[in-house]
């Protein structure tokens, strides 16, 4: 528990701002009648924003006012939860998060930091623009460490980065919320490590039919999906789109500039189209049934030709973007990219079979 | 490695459009009417069959959990409550779910408020999260708009209306009945059970509460079916499960993996290992605070599922991953875990409100070293006079780091102790612990 008492200086009296008065009456909408009371926490949260993020006494009686609450209930609840800050606190309110995990990655550096620069704790500094609290774990963990201030978290700091931030803000200078290293929000530094088959992206999937699900956990207990040949993809594999509508959809698109096609695989072996980035089990199928097996037929391919793929695949322009041209003229060569290493090596899952 | 296609929450790391278009092309909100149509007992069924276990730290049945909700209403309107006041140490999955896959907690919610015949969800989300409030209302209001929640939703023929409450930073609203009771504008203090929310929650009506994660899962369960979710991980421990991966490794991360990966091999594949190599290794919390840590030795091929870390005295608890590499100050880690939940104990029980703070103190002196031996044993007696006497689980979740520490780490405790004895101090040690 935290001791946490009401402070000494209060301002005279508070009320509502009418559009504040309005936002809350909306809030009290949101839970059945006579139940006003549940919205006592956003309309406190609402009365500190009102208040230059603090809760004085006055508020508390007027948000027990507007809900019809006694005083020392609503008194309970602004005690009880510690977001209530029940003093003056900054323009900048610094809530460091000091908790074992970001304890483990530097958080008391950060202290030090808000000790040097800001003082002690809840003290605001002459110019009012900082103030600074050390807080229970904020959830971010995998960002540590992280502090809040007013809104916004700030994440994988540092005490250089962190005493930057402090210093932008006070000087008013504009900064970006979110993690400061550079990375994704909460995705490994350096790039996710899943969540990459671009596959996943291009289609919207189709409803499992019951049958499907039956059939696939009776014949394959592993989680992964089975490969299409023998078996259809149900979650993803849009099939009308790919199979069934295969020749409308050619004949909507200019035929003189389809890529030439192969009756099948010259010497009999296609080559593994999936050492391609970006070509993964299911556009290879649709690939060998346009008559292309080789990474020669693809290096060959023409801008028309590349048109013409692009639009069967409604890729929007992603065979550039990842430029299979390219990557198929290395590999048709005998050459190695980093991609298909990985994909030799096995450390592609979306690339295998 | 669990493959993409697997994977359940496709824009966690927010690459791509978290809007209601976006999640449509991720394959959400699909085929929604058509679950509902298919009846509650349809719904309970399929996800009983996928062994889908809470998400929220306890893994209880979520399918079980729903079933206890009476089949008919008696008068009293049933509610489903969702809880998103993520605060377990180490924890931060619901978050990126919240802001990146906001859809599919909403499509979830339509479908489990009509599992357990309710017409109104609320969820609960803490109050630091305020973009992720923001980003989730806007998610919200563009469902209403799209015709998803509201009279009719999703053309289901169900009405269902979906609020956000949120609080204002207490730990312990986290556990079921104190969300209820802050839900209802009052001090989030756990109630006694029974009477069960099932029975009694919120507004002394039929109330369920799910984690945030095991709600919004289910859509996807329905979609591919019940046998797709149980082939993955182990029996009893299936699905896929959100890891946050936090501490003293090269990447820390969330990511979502299959249930019952080993640990080594979770750590490896998307943290960048254990900082400075698996040989620094020191210990591990494997799910979030208030689950006792593991020594280094048996984290090699550890699957990381409910059974095999109970089995260890330990638990899966939220999947938040506590790395701590040989440089850690293993006791002053726990002793900064043991203040957490001194300040988060809501005070209503004296063993936990009292315990905590004697517990924080006596580690925080060991840490130091100043302490006798024999106060060990008197701290574990303690942790386990808290443990199972308080209304709450929050006693036995401050009892549990403590307990865990002596239990692998006594030795390092003793060696404090006697450095600190060896070098010469003005005060003697005394034993106390009193404020």
């Amino acid at each position: 528990m935290a001791v946490r008492r009401l402070a000494e200086i209060q301002p005279e009296s508070f009320a509502f701002t009418s559009e504040n008065r309005a936002w809350a009456d909306d809030q009290i909408k949101k839970f059945p009648e006579g139940r006003q009371a549940s919205a006592v926490i956003p309309l406190l949260w609402r009365a500190q924003e009102q208040h230059d993020g603090w809760l004085p006494e006055p508020a508390i009686r007027h948000v027990g006012d507007v809900l019809g609450m006694p005083y020392i209930r609503v008194l309970e609840i602004a005690t009880f939860y510690t977001m209530f800050n029940l003093e003056p606190v900054g323009e900048y309110f610094v809530q460091l998060c000091g908790t074992t995990p970001c304890q483990l990655c530097g958080a008391s550096d950060l202290i030090k930091v808000c000790e040097r620069v800001i003082g002690p704790q809840r003290h605001v500094t002459d110019d009012g623009k900082l103030s600074w609290l050390e807080v229970e774990c904020l959830g971010a963990c995998c960002n540590a460490p992280m502090v809040q201030i007013n809104y916004d978290y700030y994440e994988d700091l540092t005490a250089e980065s962190f005493e930057k931030l402090l210093d932008d803000l006070r000087a008013g200078r504009p900064v970006t919320p979110g993690p400061q290293n550079g990375r994704q929000m909460s995705a490994p530094l350096g790039g996710p490590t899943t969540l990459t088959d671009p596959s996943l992206y291009q289609n919207r999937r189709t409803l499992v039919s019951d049958t499907d699900v039956a059939s696939r956990a009776a014949n394959d207990t592993a989680p992964s999906p089975p490969p299409p040949s023998s078996a259809p993809e149900p979650e993803k594999a849009d099939k009308p789109e790919v199979a069934d509508e295969t020749d409308d959809k050619a004949a909507m698109l200019d035929a003189a500039e389809r890529p030439e096609a192969l009756e099948g695989p010259a010497g009999g072996t296609a080559d593994d189209l999936k050492r391609i980035s970006g070509i993964g089990p299911k556009i290879e199928g649709i690939l060998n049934e346009l008559g292309i097996f080789h990474f020669a037929q693809i290096a060959r391919w023409t801008e028309d030709n590349k048109a013409w793929i692009d639009g069967y695949l409604k890729f929007k322009g992603r065979i550039d973007r990842e430029d299979w041209i390219g990557q198929a003229t290395t590999l048709a060569e005998g050459g190695d990219t980093d991609f298909s290493k990985r994909v030799d090596e096995g450390n592609v899952p979306s690339s295998k079979d | 490695m669990l493959a993409d296609q697997d994977r359940i929450f496709t824009n966690l790391y927010g690459l791509h459009d978290a809007g209601l278009a976006g999640a449509r092309a991720r394959g959400q909100w699909d085929g929604t009417a058509g679950f509902i149509g298919k009846g509650r007992d349809w719904i309970i069924d399929r996800v009983k069959k996928s062994g889908l276990r809470g998400r929220g730290g306890a893994g209880f049945p979520t399918g079980l959990k729903w079933s206890f909700m009476p089949k008919e209403s008696d008068g009293r309107p049933h509610y489903l409550v969702v809880n998103a006041d993520e605060s377990e140490p180490g924890t931060c999955k619901d978050r990126e779910i919240m802001r990146n896959d906001p859809h599919l907690l909403i499509e979830g919610c339509l479908i489990a408020g009509f599992a357990m015949g309710a017409n109104a969800g609320y969820i609960y989300i803490r109050g630091e999260y305020i973009r992720e409030r923001e980003a989730l209302q806007a998610a919200i209001d563009e469902a209403y708009d799209a015709g998803l929640l509201g009279k009719n939703a999703a053309k289901s023929g169900w009405d269902f209306d979906l609020y956000i409450g949120h609080g204002a930073g207490a730990y312990i609203c986290g556990e079921e009945t104190a969300l209820i009771e802050s839900l209802e504008g009052k001090k989030g203090m756990p109630r006694l059970k029974p009477p069960f929310p099932a029975n009694c929650g919120l507004y002394g009506c039929p109330t369920t509460v799910n984690n945030v994660e095991s709600i919004a899962v289910v859509p996807e369960i329905l979609r591919r079916g019940a046998e797709w979710f149980e082939a993955i991980g182990r029996p009893n421990n299936t699905g896929t499960k959100l890891f946050c991966i936090s501490g003293h490794v090269e990447r820390r991360c969330n990511v979502e993996e299959a249930m019952s990966i080993p640990f080594r091999e979770l750590i490896e594949k998307h943290a960048g290992g254990v900082r400075g190599g698996w040989d620094n290794l020191l210990a591990v919390i494997p799910g979030g605070s208030s689950v006792p840590c593991l020594p280094a030795d048996v984290c090699n091929d550890l699957p990381m599922d409910f059974d095999t870390l109970r089995d260890l005295r330990s638990g899966l608890g939220t999947a938040a991953v506590i790395v701590m590499d040989k440089s850690t100050d293993i006791v002053r880690a726990i002793a900064r875990i043991s203040y957490f939940y001194k300040h988060e104990s809501c005070g209503q029980c004296t063993p936990c409100r009292e315990g905590t703070g004697w517990m924080w103190r006596v580690v925080n002196r060991m840490a130091e070293g100043r302490a006798q031996k024999r106060e060990i044993d008197m701290l574990l007696e303690v942790t386990h006079q808290v443990e199972g006497h308080t209304i709450c689980a929050l006693g036995d979740a401050a009892a549990w780091p403590v307990q865990g520490l002596i239990r692998h780490f006594r030795h390092e405790i003793e060696k404090r102790i006697d450095d600190y004895a060896a070098n010469p101090h003005s005060d003697p040690v005394a034993m106390e612990a009193a404020e």
